[in-house]
């Protein structure tokens, strides 16, 4: 397995596959960070050390394996190509921080990207489980397997009264993140979402937009995550966002069947206006791509457009972005020129769907 | 008391800052602080934004700062013995050196683990199994220990005998795990 494998099978479990309640959840992720007790953190540590910590890592893998898992690849920053760090990061298997300020940085990867540890970024080890869908304890189940291995061979700086300890306070104790993406676009259109995020603030929950700048959600995808880490249990903190989660779901589906009710006809235009553009462009900027994404997106869940798949919106978010849309040309592009190969590699992908569905026929 | 950042609402927040190694009291309003760390909330990466926060709550403000620094200055701020990072370093930061400093700065990371954590400030979840298997260990040690001194109190010598055989290998056991796992 090679690290082309990982590139050029550019489409990840977590963005094909379907899980539960995946006309609203896209995906789930828990994150564990852990530091080995002897060595100092990423803020401070040696480039001796660091190289020891990947020593260790590499040691790990070639004595012992988590079967469960398959296989893992190790791929180190230093010897990765800016545009391949770049694809993985829009793929949300590293960060960027891990990308661009960890030069001692590392990766483990699981084949079907499921799976991805995170060597010296602003920890030692971060351990990150991203499933397809709303499957927040079949996520924290794989994250703790990942972790009870890892804690066999490894001492992990623990601290009986303060847990887990982290380079930053704000993950100290559990050090877990536990985080839902969704798509909200019910949410929007019925103008809900302003009133709802202090709400949902106020609980000790962050609600983000993952694509875009400042507060713009660029095809309204929000991501949901615990900011408390200290004082609760892992299941706690991963029960409270579920309980959350729950309620944005029927609130997103009740804004739903609102708009089927009160504008139909609006709706559907939408749908089918943004379903003509992707199909038919010629130049696309990322933001109208996202916005046109989304309604195609709603279009299917809510029945408007038939006999095509969910996972595009997930798919093509990603697949457009610059990192990708480079790796596909092959090279280095201008803004402009990614702009026409946007539009080419969704027009191209939307035709997928219609031969897929004349050879059903 | 009024709040020092708009000294218009009374203060409902307080903590202790220090600068250049001397403590100062800051008092806030809920307005205040909860402006300073919106920031902080919307954000992804926590590093960088929990500088603002810290920043904004620990702003070091000109007046509390001496006219005069003596040169024996340095000396007095707290540094840990481990990775040498400094209080005032941790909050340029906003992270710390190596896993001893949560020791060295204990008293001044309270009041910031309870803004952080919703008034938590001590852990309640997963435990490493290696120390948890110790800390099972070391109650059984303690509990046979007590009993030890029954025995001898009521001089029943030959029971006692077979407890300090049993505390020995206990010891023995916990040692071997210690070493086991460096
Ligand atoms: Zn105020
Ligand atoms: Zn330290």
């Amino acid at each position: 397995m090679s690290l082309e494998h990982f590139l050029h099978q550019a489409v990840s479990s977590w963005m094909s596959e379907e899980g539960p309640d995946s006309d609203i959840v896209l995906s789930t992720r828990i994150r564990l960070a852990r530091n080995f007790e002897q060595y100092k953190f990423p803020t401070l540590f040696s480039h001796e050390e660091a190289k020891k910590i990947i020593a260790e890592m590499e040691q790990l893998l070639k004595t012992t394996s988590l079967q469960k898992f398959g296989p893992m690849e190790l791929l180190k920053i230093d010897e990765m190509q800016p545009l391949q760090k770049r694809v993985l990061v829009e793929k949300h298997l590293i960060s960027p921080h891990l990308a661009e300020d960890s030069p001692d940085g590392a990766v483990l990867l699981t084949e079907n990207e499921e799976i991805s540890i995170m060597i010296n970024e602003e920890d030692h080890i971060r351990i990150q489980c991203l499933f397809p869908g709303l499957q927040l304890s079949n996520a924290l189940q794989a994250a703790n397997e990942i972790d009870d291995w890892l804690e066999s061979h490894i001492q992990f700086a623990f601290d009986e009264k303060y847990g887990y300890l982290t380079s930053c306070p704000t993950n100290v104790g559990t050090g877990i993140r536990a985080s839902v993406m969704m798509h909200l676009p019910g949410l929007i259109l019925t103008q809900q979402m302003n009133r709802i995020i202090p709400a949902i603030n106020q609980l000790g929950l962050v609600v983000r937009g993952i694509y875009g700048e400042g507060s713009e959600a660029l095809g309204n995808i929000f991501q949901i995550s615990n900011q408390i880490t200290l004082g609760k249990s892992e299941e706690d903190i991963c029960r409270d966002l579920m309980g959350v989660v729950s309620q944005l779901i029927s609130q997103e589906r009740s804004a739903r069947e609102a708009l089927r009710k009160t504008s139909n006809i609006q709706l559907e235009d939408r749908v089918f206006r943004s379903l003509g553009v992707l199909t038919n462009s010629r130049i696309i900027e990322s933001k109208e791509a996202a916005r046109c994404l989304s309604d195609v997106r709603l279009g299917i869940d809510m029945g408007y457009i038939v006999q095509m798949s969910k996972n595009i919106l997930n798919e093509l978010m990603i697949l457009t972005q610059p990192g990708f849309l480079q790796q596909y040309a092959g090279g280095q592009l201008r803004p402009h020129e990614r702009d026409i190969r946007r539009a080419a590699l969704i027009r191209e992908r939307l035709k997928m769907e219609s031969e897929k569905i004349k050879g059903e026929e | 008391m009024i709040c020092q950042e708009c000294n218009q609402r009374p203060a409902a927040l307080h903590f202790t800052k220090i600068v250049n190694g001397e403590k100062t009291e800051v008092n806030l309003c809920e307005v205040c602080a909860q402006e300073k760390s919106e920031m902080f909330m919307f954000s992804g990466q926590s590093g960088f934004n929990f500088n603002n926060l810290l920043a904004g709550l620990l702003k070091i403000d000109p007046s509390f700062q001496k006219p005069s620094q003596s040169p024996f200055q340095q000396e007095e701020v707290l540094h840990c013995g481990h990775c040498s990072m400094t209080f005032p370093q941790f909050l340029k930061l906003g992270k710390f050196g190596c896993a001893h400093c949560y020791e060295t700065f204990k008293d001044q990371l309270q009041p910031v683990l309870r803004r952080l954590h919703g008034g938590n400030f001590s852990h309640n979840g997963k435990i490493p199994k290696r120390i948890g298997g110790d800390l099972h260990l070391r109650k059984q040690i303690d509990e046979l220990k007590v009993s030890l001194q029954e025995c001898i109190q009521h001089e029943e010598f030959e029971k006692a005998a077979k407890i300090r055989d049993e505390i020995r290998s206990m010891e023995r056991k916990l040692a071997g795990n210690v070493e086991g796992g460096k």
